[in-house]
């Protein structure tokens, strides 16, 4: 085993060519365990550490988001895939992407979120990833790039199933593009405590006032993120877009139980099927109830406090 | 040199490599990492030593000697560069007991890979520096204790002393990047730490008794009230 840690990207994609077995080292804090408990024995590994285009990320004009028409002012915030938790919770991000932001911040503890990146959770692609059912709501795409040139996926495109992925051999995930919602976007989580926990099951809505969407998709009840776009087109149908009427309760509770009916979760040590299935209904009701009206003006700042303790 | 990662000593390190099965020395042919539960075996693959590099640890450029390729920063650093200060227990980045400062960024020092830092700044509770004082030489031999470590004596904040180090590296992060935190803020910061013994309560008096010390020698008047999670009176307390 020996440890490549290029400072270009083009080096890290010629070594990627040269060697596609080349284990992929972004924050560790997947991999050094499973290499700590001897489950995983690399070969060789690339670490990241020192790709600071990685680490960068910029806001740019809205462009290709997943299934959206092109542009209209919207906003894209483009995240080098190096981008730890702990600077997804920081305050300008927080502000773009708050779910991103809450998503983050119940990740592991300071120490996890100090390392573990977003390009890391896309690519260990578990189905309690917390940031990837943000992901899918806001129509993200991912970046990758190989010596062979560039190609973006859509995140639910990029996620084929329970730790798989698209990502084809010689290929590093560089960037994930992610829109900014003209109206509210929310996270919310279950599990035992506030900290150090894996998702029960989570949550991430997004309500577009622009485009007059909702999306919502549900994390640790499938193996990948789960949406049901006619629950969506049908709660979109009811909201008060040109107004701000809140959406009621009856409204929600169908939502949540459409929601928990298109899950689709496994029993294990964390938790049941039908434990998960409830809560992910009750998840995605108070989660519709909270959105709308959004807070403030469109693109408005929301809380980034974690919600639920449920 | 020390056979494996628990046998430093330290009463934490023996439950898992006790529970799980032998320890296998790190000079054995077929030894790897030795992971937590003695599955060190497992690993024989990565087990081929390599050139010596250099790490810097606490201000000092250090050669490691005889490190293997999937060594973790924590190994590296307490078996094979005598400093024992951060804790090895749980291995997968849950405890905090390894908590180090990489580049000045708060981590487990479990989750880094040992040869993937070189370049970097490492510090560890060895290094720590008392607010405005001389540097601590704990490990040394010396007595200098910073004013965390101080504190956290005279709060009553360490019993059997094992989650400590990773404690008194994760407030003095805190402290550096806010030096006055709510008790949420604390909370959350060290949320990342376990201890078993304290029940918490009095690792967070002695936080407030630092930023209390802290900002009474910046000029200001400290508050010689109850902590706000004591006035409370919402202090859970652990029964381990």
């Amino acid at each position: 085993m020996t440890v490549l840690a290029p400072a270009r990207l083009t080096d890290a994609l010629a070594a990627l060519d040269r060697d596609p077995a080349l284990t992929v080292l972004a924050g560790g804090t997947d991999l050094m365990v499973e290499v700590n408990y001897g489950e995983r024995r690399p070969a060789d590994v690339m670490s990241l550490r020192r790709l600071a285009e990685l680490r960068r990320w910029r806001v740019e004009p809205g462009t290709d988001g997943d299934d959206r028409d092109a542009g209209g002012g919207r906003a894209d915030v483009v995240l080098g895939a190096g981008t730890t938790y702990t600077t997804l919770l920081g305050p300008e991000l927080a502000e773009l992407l708050p779910a991103l932001a809450q998503a983050a911040r119940t990740v592991g503890s300071p120490q996890i979120r100090n390392t573990g990146t977003i390009g890391g959770n896309l690519a260990t692609g578990s189905p309690a990833g917390d940031t990837l059912p943000v992901l899918v709501a806001h129509g993200a795409r991912v970046e990758l790039a190989s010596v062979h040139g560039r190609r973006t996926l859509a995140v639910d495109e990029f996620l084929v199933g329970p730790k798989r992925t698209a990502l084809a051999p010689g290929e590093l995930i560089t960037a994930v593009r992610v829109p900014v919602a003209a109206g509210s976007a929310g996270f919310s989580k279950i599990g035992v405590r506030n900290a150090m926990v894996i998702a029960v099951a989570n949550c991430a809505l997004v309500v577009d006032r622009r485009l007059r969407t909702v999306r919502c998709a549900l994390g640790s009840v499938g193996p990948v993120p789960i949406r049901d776009p006619e629950a969506e087109a049908w709660v979109a149908e009811l909201l008060d877009w040109d107004g701000a009427s809140p959406v009621e309760p009856a409204v929600a509770g169908e939502f949540g139980a459409r929601l928990a009916a298109a899950s689709r979760p496994i029993d294990d040590h964390r938790a049941t099927a039908d434990y998960r299935r409830h809560a992910v209904g009750v998840l995605a009701r108070r989660a519709l109830a909270r959105a709308w009206p959004p807070p403030g003006d469109p693109g408005a700042p929301t809380s980034t406090v974690p919600t639920e303790a449920a | 040199m020390a056979s494996s990662p628990h046998d430093a000593g330290s009463p934490g390190t023996t439950t898992r490599a006790g529970s799980g099965g032998a320890t296998v020395p790190v000079g054995a042919a077929s030894s790897g990492v030795a992971g937590p539960g003695g599955r060190a075996g497992a690993t024989a693959g990565s087990g081929e030593v390599v050139t010596p590099y250099e790490l810097v640890v606490n201000g000092v450029a250090r050669r490691v000697d005889g490190a293997r390729a999937s060594d973790s920063l924590l190994h590296v650093l307490r078996d094979r560069l005598g400093l024992p200060g951060a804790k090895n227990a749980c291995e997968q980045g849950e405890c905090g007991s390894c908590s180090v400062l990489v580049d000045g960024v708060l981590v487990c020092a479990c989750l880094e890979l040992a040869e993937a830092v070189t370049g970097c700044a490492v510090t560890t509770v060895e290094g720590l520096e008392p607010a405005g004082g001389e540097p601590s030489d704990a490990a040394l031999g010396g007595d200098v204790l910073t004013d965390v470590q101080r504190a956290m004596v005279e709060a009553g904040g360490v019993q059997c002393g094992f989650c400590t180090p990773g404690f008194v590296v994760a407030i003095h992060d805190l402290l550096a990047r806010v030096p006055e935190p709510g008790p949420f803020e604390v909370r959350e910061a060290l949320a990342g730490n376990l201890c078993r013994c304290t029940g918490y309560g009095r690792i967070l008096a002695a936080v407030e008794q630092v930023v209390a010390e802290r900002s009474s020698v910046g000029g200001e008047t400290a508050s010689g009230g109850p902590a706000p999670w004591q006035a409370a009176g919402s202090e859970p307390r652990g029964s381990a």
